[in-house]
């Protein structure tokens, strides 16, 4: 008989008034014995409808039947075989509004937890299993990836897989992307996205670190150098301003700025070269995750008040529900329908913050309702530290370099969606350089797409 | 990692190395710059290339000692490795065939500059140069300068070496004299090319200057190196780092440079790692 419980089997998370004194991650994971009773909520559905949710395709119902029978190595290898970074995405993909949305269970009460379980079954294999990767024999055909976010670690280890001589090229010293700089460290800790990238690396993948494409090396030079295709995963890494008064003030930051400082050069640490200030009182700016993590980044270092500002209500916070809880739980104080008119300063450093109260209006294209201001509802906020997390578009290093990449009219790179090839022949791209700011699931199904495209080019030739 | 092949003191607090860096070497032009890190904790600073030989793979860089990673960096000597070394990154310094260039350097701007002005020597403009700096012991590079340079002038704050004062005053009397220049290139502390600045601009002398924002990434990815010029806001990664001097809001540029002085300054913190890397 199935577990027929209503809620999924909790998982345990460190309290919330400790939890902001330090960088540890919120949520613990399930036991081996809380897996197996959570695995015992699925149905085995045959049309298993949660499959077409992951746009990776995971095998979801067979790799829970073995958590239910207790079989976690053989868990593992079944999603290993559709996605090997199962200890991030059962982290931070948005289940709700992806496999779990479909899942059967979810009509009567919460679906099964299967991202908690896909990371249950990650952990485990990385704790207890010593993985020997042995790289597949070469097939002789090169190809350069650009990027060592999760869309290129995705293309590369399928076609290393395959037998592709695959070199990484990330502008950085580290890979990951968003994963290594943005997403906090008590949300997605990094020794366990070092060690899962490991599992990709390991098939033989080149990595050159510290190589910005476009400048160190151009995508023509690389079809030169013997590549004979090339993936861009660039990624969406450019921060948007709000083009007000006072945004260069000291005591602004981007979020991007921020989390770097703190995720990818360690800040939080204050042994750390890397400096990082935060003030009493600070306000983000944005409703997505982004700004959830620098708000709940800046609690964690400190600071006394931080509010989130945000010009609509909170149905149409952009934030996985999961965030705005957590953020909630550590007091984040949530200032919304609030639009920042500009930021005021004394002696160069940001001092108050002049918004005007919105409400909502009509919906607009997007179908949310468009915020409009409220004449004369103008107020100033006291504070000290501003982050503007509102939003990143590509970066266009690459296609400022690069003459015949088209893009569209948000910087974005045209590709072929079901190939994922660009207007530059045998150069594939994917995940946020394409989409704009999405998710890490999404740039791993066009890098997997991608290099499906590139094997049967280059398989053909 | 990145092999330290040649190692030189400069001065007392400057010194300059050739680092392997082949990727760097093979495209490097005058005015770009790489960011590095020491060690595997080290923070990302960012220095200018001065020189580079695209045969051997090498870059040459010259940093002055003034906190916790110059420092950091100084400890290392030649057949050692610098952990991380991207580049090179930002634009191209645009050198115009012009018939006669003013290079006016600060203390280790200097540096910077000494390409800038060796590959307009090349391209056969006449170039004149004044050096600034404390005292005559922190003038540098003054042989390297005299072989590209048709007149060299000095300015120290001592006095210890040419004119008592500053680079300005120097360039106030050239001009004095009747010297016509069609551009001139200031690279050095901000102050200093905000003084520059403020004698050519009434006088329509255009003005390049390099602009040395804190910086992380040096890809664009986290502006936090955005600088107001012309009423815009530039990533000075990427647009920069030379931008036109007559239309840089020099003030904002210097105190966004001084944002993080205390956490920088923290001296325990500096000397307790220092101790740590000496043992
Ligand atoms: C703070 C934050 C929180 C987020 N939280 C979530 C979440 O909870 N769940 C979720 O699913 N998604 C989340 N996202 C979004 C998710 O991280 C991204 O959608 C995903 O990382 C995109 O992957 P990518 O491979 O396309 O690009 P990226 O992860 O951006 O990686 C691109 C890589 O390419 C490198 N690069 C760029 N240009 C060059 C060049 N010219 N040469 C060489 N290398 C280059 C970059 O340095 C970077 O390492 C979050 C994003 C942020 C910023
Ligand atoms: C494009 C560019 C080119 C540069 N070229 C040279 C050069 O050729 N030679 C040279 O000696 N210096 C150069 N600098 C300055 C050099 O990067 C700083 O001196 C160095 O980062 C100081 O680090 P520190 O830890 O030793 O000192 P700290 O005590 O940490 O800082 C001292 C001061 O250096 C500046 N600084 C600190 N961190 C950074 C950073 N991450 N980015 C930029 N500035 C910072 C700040 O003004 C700070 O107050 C350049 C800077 C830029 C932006
Ligand atoms: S990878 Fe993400 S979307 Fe796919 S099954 Fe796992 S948690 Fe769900
Ligand atoms: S839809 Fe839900 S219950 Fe059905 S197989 Fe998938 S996870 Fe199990
Ligand atoms: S250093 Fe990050 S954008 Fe310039
Ligand atoms: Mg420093």
């Amino acid at each position: 008989m199935p577990n027929m419980s209503k809620e999924k089997v909790k998982m345990q998370e460190q309290d919330p008034n400790v939890r902001i004194t330090n960088f540890e991650e919120v949520t613990c994971g399930y036991t081996l014995e809380e897996a197996m009773e959570e695995a015992e909520r699925c149905l085995q559905c045959k049309h298993k409808p949660c499959v077409n949710g992951c746009p990776v395709g995971v095998p979801i119902p067979e790799f829970i039947k073995a958590v239910k029978e207790g079989h976690i190595e053989e868990a593992y290898e079944i999603i290993a075989e559709e996605n090997r970074l199962p200890a991030v995405c059962g982290r931070v993909c948005p289940q709700e509004s992806q496999c779990e949305e479909v899942c059967v269970r979810g009509v009567k009460g919460e679906p099964v937890g299967i991202g908690r379980l896909e990371r249950y079954v990650a952990d485990y294999y990385m704790k207890h299993v010593d993985q020997e990767l042995t790289p597949p024999e070469s097939n002789g055909k090169r190809v350069a990836v650009v990027g060592g976010g999760p869309a290129s670690l995705t293309c590369a280890g399928d076609l290393a897989k395959r037998g592709y001589e695959v070199t990484m090229y990330e502008a950085l010293h580290e890979l990951g992307g968003v994963l290594m700089y943005g997403i906090p460290e008590f949300r997605l800790p990094k020794d366990l996205v070092r060690q899962e990238l490991k599992s990709i690396t390991d098939l033989g993948v080149k990595v050159e670190k510290n190589v910005v494409v476009g400048r160190s090396i151009t995508i023509e030079e690389l079809f030169e150098e013997g590549f004979q295709a090339v993936f861009v995963g660039s990624g969406a890494g450019l921060p948007r301003f709000m083009k007000i008064d006072g945004e260069n003030l000291n005591g602004v930051y981007s979020a991007n700025e921020f989390l770097t400082r703190v995720n990818l050069m360690k800040a939080y640490d204050t042994h750390s070269p890397t400096p990082v200030r935060i003030g009493e009182k600070v306000a983000v700016i944005g409703g997505g995750n982004v700004a959830m993590d620098a708000a709940r980044t800046a609690k964690r270092l400190g600071a006394k008040e931080v509010k989130i500002v945000y010009r609509r209500s909170k149905d149409e916070l952009p934030a996985r529900q999961e965030e705005v809880h957590h953020a909630e739980e550590e007091q984040i104080i949530f200032d919304l329908l609030k639009n920042p008119l500009k930021i005021l300063g004394e002696d160069g450093h940001v001092i108050a913050m002049e918004c005007i109260k919105m409400e909502l209006g009509e919906p607009d294209e997007s179908g949310r309702r468009r915020p409009e201001p409220i004449q004369g509802s103008e107020e100033v906020m006291d504070v000290d530290t501003v982050i503007i997390a509102i939003g990143q578009t590509p970066n266009p290093l690459l296609r400022n370099t690069t003459e015949d990449l088209d893009v569209n009219k948000w910087g974005c790179i045209v590709v072929n969606e079901e190939t994922m090839e660009t207007t530059m022949e045998n150069v594939y791209a994917g995940g946020d350089a394409v989409t704009g700011a999405a998710t890490v699931i999404l740039a791993m199904g066009a890098g997997k797409q991608a290099a499906k495209s590139i094997h049967e080019r280059l398989s053909s030739l | 990692m990145y092999e330290i092949v040649k190692k030189k003191s400069i001065n007392s607090q400057v010194e300059l190395m050739e680092v392997h860096a082949p990727f760097t070497a093979r495209k490097c032009e005058p005015g770009q710059f790489i960011i590095l890190r020491v060690n595997d904790e080290g923070e990302r600073i960012p220095l200018t290339i001065v020189d580079y030989d695209r045969e051997a793979g090498t870059v040459t860089i010259i940093y002055q000692i003034v906190g916790y990673s110059t420092e950091c960096l100084s400890q290392l000597n030649e057949g050692d490795y610098i952990h991380d070394f991207v580049g090179p990154l930002g634009q191209p310094t645009v050198l115009k065939k012009h018939k006669r260039v003013l290079g006016i350097g600060g203390g280790v701007g200097a540096a910077p500059l000494y390409p800038q002005l060796k590959k307009l020597h090349e391209m056969g403009v006449s170039v004149d140069v004044i050096i600034g700096g404390r005292s005559d012991e922190y003038i540098i590079l003054e042989d390297e300068f005299k072989a590209i340079c048709d007149n060299i002038y000095f300015a120290t704050n001592d006095g210890t070496r040419g004119t008592k004062g500053f680079v300005t005053d120097v360039l106030n009397t050239l001009i004095e004299e009747g010297n016509c220049y069609d551009e001139v290139i200031a690279i050095g502390p901000l102050i200093m090319m905000k003084a520059v600045v403020a004698v050519t601009k009434p006088l329509n002398i255009p003005t390049g200057v390099s602009l040395n924002p804190i910086m992380i990434d040096g890809t664009g990815m986290c502006g936090g190196c955005r600088v107001t010029v012309g009423g815009e806001t530039k990533f000075a990664c990427v647009d920069g780092p030379d931008f036109d001097g007559f239309l840089v809001d020099f003030d904002e540029c210097m105190r966004r440079q001084g944002y993080f002085k205390e956490q920088e300054l923290h001296a325990c913190r500096l000397d307790e790692k220092v101790d740590a890397l000496e043992k």
